[in-house]
């Protein structure tokens, strides 16, 4: 139409002028190490964190490991490779004893937390959210410590984990993501810095929704953290996380290892709404965001990843399951937005090895700008899966002309009783859905939040309450000013 | 309340509405009838401010405004309703949800807050029985898997929520059966007030024996080529149109 294309200059300046709203620095002091990794680096990470010797020997060997890999490129995106040898490895906050309680944080610190909109008292006593707060790569806050521990619950980060409660860690830690699975999570293994733990007894249903919020703060520092989730025998936890990042000019690193692991009957519902800078309008800076996470389900267990990405410069993201157990269920839901200069190529892997083994994917792509959206997903059902289903449903919203959305489905089916069904659509929020709104008063701004979110509703619905709305609110923020 | 001067549009360098006059009072019906490609629907979608069609020449008035300097919204807000000829899906979007958008944005505007939820279901539940609405209308998706007259019905509950100064109903007959027309008709009919007007554009007659208008005007090649009471539209349905189209074609060309 001809009217949108004379405002087009406008609306781009309007998207730019919607500025990422957490892209503040926090000026406190911190322990920092030289850039660049070597053997010694990965050495003097484990001896700051004071860990045992056979945690050491776990990131020399990842560290070995990672040397002889190469960076992968078979992603839909596009990017200057980064320079491993320019990056922080490591930084904490500096805190000058441990914490007894969350009264005794750094004010510093506590007002950065109110900046992001997370007041943890507030939390505590409003929402019943248990958080673990990592700032740039140190777990510095966990909330409900001790009420969950009454429940046999352990919730705290990984670094407390490796010390306090080492069986678990050695135990399960690499067994759903090795060290040598690729590229980033060799990275990971030898250089993360904290995280979050968590076991949840046989058994036990977990009380309220465990929450870790990451945050880089530190300029040129890389974020590894390390998220460990047992579910033992019957039990169930649902887990948020969020994240966000300071406006730099410079590219950051952010490469995450995330591992479930779900015993049988247990249930994992792992939520992300994921909110790093996106870089600027001309894709200067941004996060890139470069994660694996992977959980395995036992006998009858269940899996449910829910994630919304609105940030990022460049994302890599296959959350996956492994349906190893009979009967157990994989469950994948993600709204994917990206917008002016951004890419993201993200998608699910379900692999079922177990019986009657189930998997739902509903993956929607929202692109406006010049964003490149990519959706890449496999189903892969084994000779041994008789019975297995699969649904899997991809669709893409386009707005304007210069953006682009792919998608790259796999599906490998080695038996004759299972069933799988792919389903993919492609649409553009209609000019005449938008008049339409626009006739009953509500403006184009609004209108497109009212279509996107409709859009959305089926992975919206996934999230818990507070997260949905927080969701909500990011995505309109994010596509502000795409439409005219 | 409404004045319309002189108004030319085109699509894609086509002029459709060839120079349209007309005046609507507070109170007052108007049934615009004529031929299929008259200009009907565009003459109520350039009201509305349907970009699509351009604007040429003329105004529209609307109280103390020209709304072809406003924006759809903001004729919404002054009070101008559309009940489409075919509504479009918004899929996702519960009715109510999208009500209560359009309701809390209008009231935005006037500096209110957003109506107490009870009261917006208060006032929907009595419009759902004004216009025999089933139960679990409000939870289904904006027109997603509605029957042609479900949609319809849909339009003027909407209207009925918004209260708007001026309805153009487009079409609002096709695709109703007689007992859904009858239904449509009795709720357009109780909205009705010496403050607000009805526009109602139709093909058929039919729906003037329900709703009844105070003027007709038949439109034909972008213009209204004749204007009279409600005993017109009665003549044009025994006659057709040919014998008034067939004088104006003599005037214009065709």
């Amino acid at each position: 139409m001809k009217q949108e294309e004379l405002s087009e200059d406008e609306l781009l300046e309007k998207v730019t002028s919607t500025e990422y709203k957490y892209g503040f620095t926090t000026d406190i002091e911190s322990d920092t190490i030289a850039k660049g990794l070597s053997e010694d680096v990965v050495r003097l990470i484990s001896k700051k964190k004071e860990e045992p010797a056979w945690m050491l020997e776990y990131r020399l060997k990842a560290y070995n490991t990672w040397l002889e890999m190469e960076e992968p490129d078979w992603a839909n995106v596009n990017y200057p490779k980064p320079n491993y040898q320019d990056i922080i490895y490591y930084s904490a906050p500096k805190q000058k004893k441990k914490l007894d309680s969350l009264d005794d944080l750094d004010p510093e610190l506590k007002k950065t937390f109110d900046k992001l909109g997370i007041s943890l008292n507030e939390q505590k006593r409003l929402s019943g959210v248990a958080v673990d707060i990592v700032m740039d790569s140190v777990s510095v806050a966990t909330s409900f410590k001790s009420k969950l521990a009454d429940l046999g619950i352990i919730f705290c980060s990984i670094s407390e984990a490796i010390k306090e409660h080492p069986e678990l860690v050695q135990k399960y830690l690499g067994t759903v993501v090795p060290a040598r699975d690729n590229f980033f999570s060799a990275l990971n293994a030898a250089v993360f810095s904290d995280g979050s733990f968590c076991y949840i007894p046989k058994g036990s249903k977990c009380p309220m929704e465990l929450s870790t919020y990451f945050r880089i703060n530190e300029a040129g520092t890389g974020q590894f953290e390390r998220t460990l989730l047992i579910a033992d025998e019957g039990s169930y936890v649902s887990y948020l996380e969020g994240c966000t990042a300071p406006q730099r000019d410079e590219n950051q690193l952010h490469a995450a290892v995330v591992e479930l692991i779900a015993m049988d009957n247990a249930e994992i519902k792992y939520s992300t709404v994921q909110n790093w800078y996106p870089g600027n309008k001309d894709g200067k800076g941004g996060v890139f965001n470069f994660v694996t996470k992977r959980g395995i389900c036992h006998e009858k267990a269940k899996i449910s990843w829910t994630q919304v990405e609105t940030g990022s410069a460049v994302t890599w993201k296959y959350p996956s399951c492994i349906l190893k157990g009979d009967n157990s269920i994989g469950e994948f839901f993600s709204v994917a937005v990206t917008n002016n200069l951004q890419q993201a190529d993200t998608g699910t892997k379900m692999i079922h090895l177990g019986k009657n083994s189930k998997s739902t994917i509903i993956a929607k792509g929202i692109c406006a700008g010049k964003s490149n959206g990519s959706y890449r997903g496999l189903v892969q059902i084994s000779k041994g899966a008789k019975n297995s289903r699969n649904f899997s449903q991809c669709d893409s919203l386009l707005m304007g002309d210069s953006c682009g959305s792919h998608t790259f489905p796999y599906i490998e089916v080695k038996n004759s009783s299972s069933q799988v069904e792919h389903e993919a659509t492609t649409s553009k929020i209609g000019e005449d859905q938008i008049f339409y709104c626009n006739q009953r008063g509500i403006g184009t701004e609004e209108a497109i939040a009212l279509i996107v979110n409709g859009y959305c509703k089926d992975v919206l619905n996934q999230l818990p309450m507070e997260f949905a709305v927080e969701a909500q609110k990011l995505l309109e923020i994010s596509l502000e000013g795409s439409v005219g | 309340m409404l004045k319309i001067e002189n108004l030319k549009a085109e699509v894609d360098g086509v002029e459709i509405l060839k120079g349209i006059n007309l005046s609507v009072n507070s109170g007052e019906v108007h049934a615009i009838m004529g031929p299929n490609g008259s200009g009907k629907s565009t003459l109520s979608s350039v009201i509305a401010g349907d970009e699509t069609y351009e604007v040429s020449s003329g105004s529209i008035l609307f109280d103390d405004d020209d709304l072809l300097d406003l924006d759809p919204d903001q004729r919404a807000h002054k009070g101008v309703f559309l009940s489409f000829q075919y509504p479009v899906e918004i899929p996702g979007i519960s009715v109510s949800n999208f009500i209560k958008a359009a309701i809390t944005e209008k009231r935005k505007v006037l500096g209110l807050d957003p109506m107490p939820a009870k009261d917006l279901l208060w006032k929907m539940r009595e419009k759902m029985d004004l216009l025999n609405m089933k139960p679990g209308y409000l939870s289904r998706n904006m027109n997603e898997g509605f029957s042609g007259g479900e949609k319809k019905r849909n339009e003027i509950f909407q209207m009925a929520m918004l209260e708007p100064k001026l309805a153009i109903l487009d079409e609002t007959d096709s695709g109703l059966d007689i007992d859904a027309l009858k239904v449509v008709a009795n709720g357009v009919n109780k909205l009705k007030n010496s403050n607000n007007a009805t526009i109602v554009i139709t093909h058929y007659q039919r729906l003037l024996d329900y709703i009844v208008p105070d003027y007709v005007h038949v439109l034909h090649n972008g213009r209204i080529i004749k204007s009279g009471g409600k005993e017109l539209a009665h003549q044009l349905e025994e006659k057709g149109y040919d014998w008034i189209t067939k004088l104006a074609d003599e005037k214009w060309g065709s």
